[in-house]
């Protein structure tokens, strides 16, 4: 079975925005990027497959900028076999990535395409379940474990809100990953230099015959509310104290 | 202008997290249902009808529906979407697994966790871990919409809605479900409790995590945690609170041994009163904390249980 990752490059994790002072969006110019941590899963999860001998072939796909090529090298590097950039310097939204990533499911035909849950700059958690939808596919996300049994089904363990829920898809479908799936592996030096020479492909949206014009109109981006620091208390006494008489919520 | 708001429930009883899409759908300025999509859920459908401001609740009620698969689920909101302009659905995970997949189906850009209304077409929803406030207007003729429901004060229950059996829809069957295992808690849901209580890394281990609960158990709380302990396998991954968790809202959260991540923060900043104890005080927590205890865990915890406890 083929596997399609999907990678969005996204401002680290680490870092703190800055929104532009015109309020037109967050200031993202000599950020820190790198690969969405969700897809770092992805991408984990799906060269675990291959090494356990589960899947075929990884290929790793992102829709973005010409700078996205570096977290595809990245995807190379940790294992995936190929990869496919689609570039645009559109913001490109769920529904427009879900119709390209359908439009690649077409050519590579794969077994599974694996997304992250949500990525981490626009917080959408929305394009796995809009890939399943457009191409019909049975969809588990926020998957915590996935075990595919060789016989066109996959077992997920899903996160819910009270729990876990335990599903069987049938192949092809979509999975989407959530934090306890794996733990990503660093790519080490040697594998880095490997990538470098496995196959990057290009295309654009339009040659896929997607249509990327966003539906959402951007009005302002702002800072959310301010919280104000508060008091240090000396003592487990005085906290009760304040607690009970200042916030009255004991 | 009409919306429809998927109920959000166990097949037994409505959650609070649909009061607050249905106070959401209320501020789009037109008539509101309510769909129960599930299977023996008459009990969710009445509760459903006494929400203020609905006009109408449809039930679809079938075997199909027992486990709300996303699958079927989309499937059938997809027939009613000709009727309503917007469709929205609380952001929890059962939203967030059927929406976006109605949406794909019908062509629409869903817009997702908004935390305000502006107008029926332009929303206020939080981006990169709630650092940034959007305002988007979609331009999609129809509105697929996820709400934050600590964002919104809940429809109270004085209604009287009128209550009407729709079809169910043929299960498309690629999805089966084998089972589903519920963290079983006497406590309240953490996502509608007035207290919270969240442990974090500094906690240590699983055994000591029981000080949290008994914090939590003495002011009648839930139990939260950070996505360190929930890792680190302290306490299940249902306790997750952050921006890729469980948002909160509590009147009181008290972080404990919690080093205030944005990532966690997203999730518990819009408390009412926030306690932070570390025992490291630069600790970032104390930043949103509005009362702060530098002090070790082990101590400053039981000391506090004994303190609420005499
Ligand atoms: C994609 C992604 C999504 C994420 N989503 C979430 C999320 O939804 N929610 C979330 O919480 N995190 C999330 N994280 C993780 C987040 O970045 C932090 O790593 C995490 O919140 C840290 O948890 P912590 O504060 O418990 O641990 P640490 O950062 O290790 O902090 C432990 C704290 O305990 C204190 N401490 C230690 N011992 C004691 C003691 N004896 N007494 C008192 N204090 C003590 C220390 O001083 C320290 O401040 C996410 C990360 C990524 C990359
Ligand atoms: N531009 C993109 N390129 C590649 N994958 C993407 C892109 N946008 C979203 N995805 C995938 O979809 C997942 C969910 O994103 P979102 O719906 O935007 O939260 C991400 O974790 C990625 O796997």
């Amino acid at each position: 079975m083929k596997l399609l990752v999907a990678v969005k490059r996204v401002v680290d994790y680490n870092v703190k925005i800055r929104i532009k002072p015109d309020h037109t969006g967050v200031d993202t110019a000599n950020l820190k990027m790198s690969m969405n941590p969700f897809d770092e899963i992805a991408v984990e999860e799906a060269v675990r497959w291959k090494e356990q001998g589960k899947a075929t072939e990884v290929v790793a796909v992102s829709i973005g900028p010409q700078a996205a090529q570096d977290t595809l090298r990245t995807a190379l590097a940790m294992g995936a076999d190929r990869a496919i950039l689609v570039q645009t310097d559109a913001e490109v939204e769920p529904l427009a990535v879900a119709k390209i990533l359908k439009a690649i499911a077409a050519e590579e035909a794969p077994g599974a395409v694996i997304l992250g849950k949500q990525a981490i700059d626009d917080d959408s958690n929305q394009t796995g379940q809009m890939l399943a939808a457009l191409l019909g596919w049975p969809q588990g996300t926020f998957i915590s474990e996935a075990s595919p049994d060789g016989n066109g089904r996959i077992t997920v363990v899903r996160e819910i809100d009270g729990g876990l829920e335990t599903l069987s898809l049938a192949t092809p479908c979509i999975l989407t990953t959530d934090l306890r799936l794996n733990e990503p592996r660093y790519a080490s030096l040697p594998n880095i230099m490997k990538a470098k020479k496995k196959p990057l492909d290009a295309t654009t949206p339009e040659a896929l015959g997607v249509d990327v014009a966003p539906r959402l109109v951007t009005l302002k981006v702002e800072d959310p509310p301010h919280r104000k620091a508060g008091v240090i208390v000396a003592s487990v006494d005085e906290l009760v104290e304040k607690l009970k008489n200042e916030a009255k919520v004991l | 202008m009409r919306a429809l708001v998927l109920a959000e429930h166990d097949n037994r009883s409505l959650k609070p997290a649909t009061h607050a899409a249905v106070a959401a759908a209320k501020q789009l300025g037109g008539e509101v249902d309510v769909v129960v999509i599930g299977h023996r859920a008459d009990a969710v459908a009445q509760q459903a009808a006494k929400l203020d401001g609905v006009a109408k609740v449809l039930v679809a009620d079938d075997p199909v529906f027992h486990e709300l698969l996303a699958e079927p689920a989309a499937d059938l909101l997809v027939g009613l979407a000709s009727g309503y302009d917007a469709l929205l659905a609380p952001a929890t995970a059962t939203g967030k697994n059927v929406m976006p997949r109605l949406a794909a189906l019908i062509d629409v850009q869903q817009v997702s966790e908004i935390v305000a209304v502006i107008d029926a077409e332009t929303f206020v929803r939080p981006i990169y871990a709630g650092n940034a406030l959007a305002t988007v207007k979609s331009t999609d003729a129809k509105k697929v919409i996820t709400v934050r429901a600590t964002a919104f004060a809940p429809a109270a229950e004085t209604g009287a809605a009128a209550i009407e059996p729709i079809a169910a829809v043929a299960d498309p069957g690629a999805s089966r479900f084998l089972e589903r295992r519920v963290t079983e808690s006497v406590r309240p849901e953490l996502t509608a409790a007035r207290v919270v209580v969240a442990g974090g890394r500094g906690i240590g281990s699983d055994g000591a995590f029981a000080l949290v609960s008994q914090l939590a158990d003495i002011l009648g709380g839930a139990v939260g945690a950070s996505r360190a302990a929930v890792d680190a396998g302290f306490i299940p991954n249902d306790a997750q609170v952050g921006q890729t968790g469980k948002i909160v809202a509590p009147d009181l959260y008290i972080a404990v041994g919690i080093s205030g991540a944005i990532q966690h923060l997203a999730g518990m900043k819009d408390s009412k009163v926030i306690v932070a104890i570390n025992k490291d005080s630069e600790a970032p927590i104390f930043q949103v904390a509005d009362y702060g205890l530098v002090a070790d865990v082990f101590e400053a915890v039981p000391a506090l249980i004994e303190r609420l406890s005499a």
